[in-house]
């Protein structure tokens, strides 16, 4: 028999049973469905995570105590501002040096209340960080040294706090102090469901006094150059090694971290991609049990095809490619579905979804080798049926 | 019959295997089917003449003796051989008809030309000549239960024809038809067996019947315990 013919008798086979053959493929289109799905979900945050990641700065290099490792405890800060002036000694430009003392706290205005984070900082942080204010102006150096009560808004406290009006200019109340309004940050959206423009941001110095500490959490530094990030960090470590006996320092660059989040969220999305793989494989025993029975319950047709010249292995090829068929258009279907299902939760959902070709080819791939592996067995069977016996079938 | 036989049975046994004890179905049958024969098998059940209907049609293999089908040597063929020596030389018609649901009349008739690898449109011309020769010219698309139990039997008849094979062996053929459906149908045998040459073997219970042909094979306990030929009704 042709291969075209064979092809032709399967495809009639399965539209002569529609509704069974449809329920068998839902099984394989729901595994193909979740795996281009899932692991859309997969690639599309870790896109998102290492574009905020670089949008930080470029050639950025976070100074904090303690190791940064998955899984160790944050350590309690002994840094200093002495610490921050000698870094930016070592860095030899003191405006490439950031900090941040930060906390949760409430903020007020009138009536209107709103639970954010304050963060005490220095007037280098938009050189750093590469921050924009939107309106009004950001902290000064002369802001910081006398620790003027002034606050920049994070867009979303803006809004939360001065809905109507226009924020600048007003007083707000942080943690019972009352500071003014110098400006609102451009905003940045979302990341991981985290509202990045929900912060506020205080001189460090105000910061302290409103903390009652003297410690700075953690020290970002801008590198001059690219190239000897690494001899930097390991100089500023060294540096404050030698003010902080006792105490352990880490100096992170941003590919260390796109490297430690990289890895967690390939976990991720491989994890993602095995728990769709095994509905993928719940799918392909459904075809192979749905096999069977059609073997089972064809067995006169398979007996005559037999009696009139059918060869064993033609038997077994149209069964095969029936198996193949179930498998491969569920697998286009599933397909279907899991772009679909992606693009809509990229467009209705805070979640990112980036779909990736290998994922597709993987998908249809593995549910096609389903239909061959799970369709073997069936398949034998029926082209090892014996044409006395099959045609006495009932 | 100056021709070579179409089937050649020298002391053909068949022995079933049921459960490590040996159940002799044929212990030791010889006979010749001529081509254009018109043979009539009789006996009563567990006679042994349906395990003889699938020797002789090549379905399955003897456990002894020597059987030659077409001038090929049955206990010597691979399952694949023994498929084509059944598309080449051997039409079946049985008493269920045992046409593919869901597919219509042509394609039913076309189906043996599928596993000789004729086109798709040669398949349907011959088909629908086939099926004109039957007398079901008019009713090519129609599907098996779009058609009485006479027509069916045509349709079987005509798919058993359709590659040109030298016996054509119906089991019961009439079986499931009324008698005048049944006698219709057994016309149309007699007049496809005189007309193309087709030897015709017919497995019957039914005396009437097996007095039209012109040889008649009695059956007993797996052995033939008569074979006699005659004139025949009206060959």
């Amino acid at each position: 028999m042709r291969l075209a013919e064979a092809w032709r008798v399967a495809w009639d086979a399965l539209r002569a049973n529609r509704m069974r053959s449809a329920l068998t493929m839902l099984g394989v289109i729901i595994g193909v469905a979740s795996v281009v799905l899932l692991v859309a979900i997969g690639t599309g945050t870790k896109q998102r995570v290492e574009q905020q990641v670089e949008g930080l700065g470029s050639n950025l290099l976070l100074v904090v105590p303690g190791r940064l490792d998955v899984g160790s405890a944050p350590a309690l800060s002994p840094l200093t501002l002495q610490d921050v002036d000698a870094v930016g000694r070592v860095v030899g430009d003191p405006n490439r040096v950031a900090v941040t003392v930060a906390s949760g706290a409430t903020v007020r205005a009138g009536n209107r209340e709103d639970f954010t984070t304050v963060q005490g900082v220095l007037e280098t942080t938009p050189t750093v960080f590469a921050r924009e204010v939107a309106r009004g102006r950001y902290l000064t150096g002369s802001d910081v040294d006398t620790g003027r009560r002034v606050a920049v808004l994070g867009n979303s406290v803006a809004r939360v706090l001065f809905p109507d009006r226009e924020a600048v200019g007003q007083q707000i109340n942080v943690a019972g102090v009352r500071f003014r309004v110098i400006g609102v940050f451009t905003p940045l959206g979302q990341s991981l469901g985290v509202d990045r423009d929900d912060e506020v941001h205080i001189p460090v110095t105000a910061a302290q006094r409103l903390y009652g500490t003297q410690r700075v959490d953690a020290i970002a530094v801008k590198a001059p150059d690219r190239e000897r990030i690494d001899e930097l960090g390991e100089r500023i470590v060294a540096e404050l090694n030698g003010r902080h006996p006792g105490t352990e320092f880490s100096a992170v660059t941003q590919e260390q971290i796109l490297g430690v989040l990289g890895d967690i969220l390939g976990i991720l999305t491989g994890v993602l991609a095995a728990i769709a793989g095994i509905s993928l494989l719940v799918g392909g025993v459904g075809v192979s049990n749905i096999m069977l029975v059609s073997v089972r319950e064809r067995t006169r047709e398979i007996g005559l095809r037999k009696a009139v010249g059918a060869r064993p292995r033609d038997i077994g090829v149209q069964f095969l490619l029936e198996a193949v068929l179930l498998t491969s258009v569920g697998g286009l279907t599933g397909m279907a579905l899991g772009v679909g299902g992606a693009l809509l939760v990229a467009a209705l959902s805070p979640i990112p979804a980036a779909v990736t070709w290998w994922s597709l080819a993987l998908a249809f791939g593995v549910s096609a080798a389903v239909g061959i592996v799970f369709g073997v067995v069936p398949a034998q069977r029926a082209g090892r049926l014996d044409p006395v016996v099959a045609l006495r079938a009932e | 019959m100056s021709r070579d036989p179409a089937i050649e049975a020298v002391e053909v046994s068949r022995t079933y295997e049921l459960d490590g004890v040996s159940v002799p179905a044929l212990r030791g049958v010889s006979l010749t089917i001529g081509a254009g024969d018109y043979v009539a098998l009789i006996g009563p059940s567990g006679s042994g003449k349906s395990t003889l209907m699938h020797l002789l049609g090549g379905l399955d293999r003897p456990s002894g003796g020597r059987l030659v089908i077409g001038g090929r040597e049955v206990g010597t063929l691979s399952a694949p051989e023994l498929a084509r020596l059944r598309n080449e030389t051997i039409g079946f018609v049985f008493q269920a008809f045992h046409l593919l649901p869901r597919t219509s009349a042509v394609d039913n008739v076309a189906l043996p030309l599928v596993y000789r690898g004729v086109g798709a449109r040669q398949r349907r011309e011959r088909a629908a000549a086939m099926l004109g020769r039957v007398g079901l010219g008019h009713r090519l698309h129609h599907r098996p239960n779009q058609l009485s139990g006479g027509e069916q039997q045509r349709v079987a008849i005509a798919r058993a024809l359709v590659t040109d094979p030298t016996v054509l062996l119906a089991d019961e053929p009439t079986g499931n038809l009324d008698s005048t459906t049944g006698a219709a149908v057994l016309e149309l045998l007699e007049r496809l067996n005189v007309e193309s040459g087709v030897a015709l073997v017919m497995v019957t219970h039914d005396a009437e019947v097996a007095a039209r042909a012109r040889r008649r094979i009695a059956m007993r306990d797996g052995v033939v315990v008569a074979d006699s030929a005659d004139g025949g009704a009206d060959a």
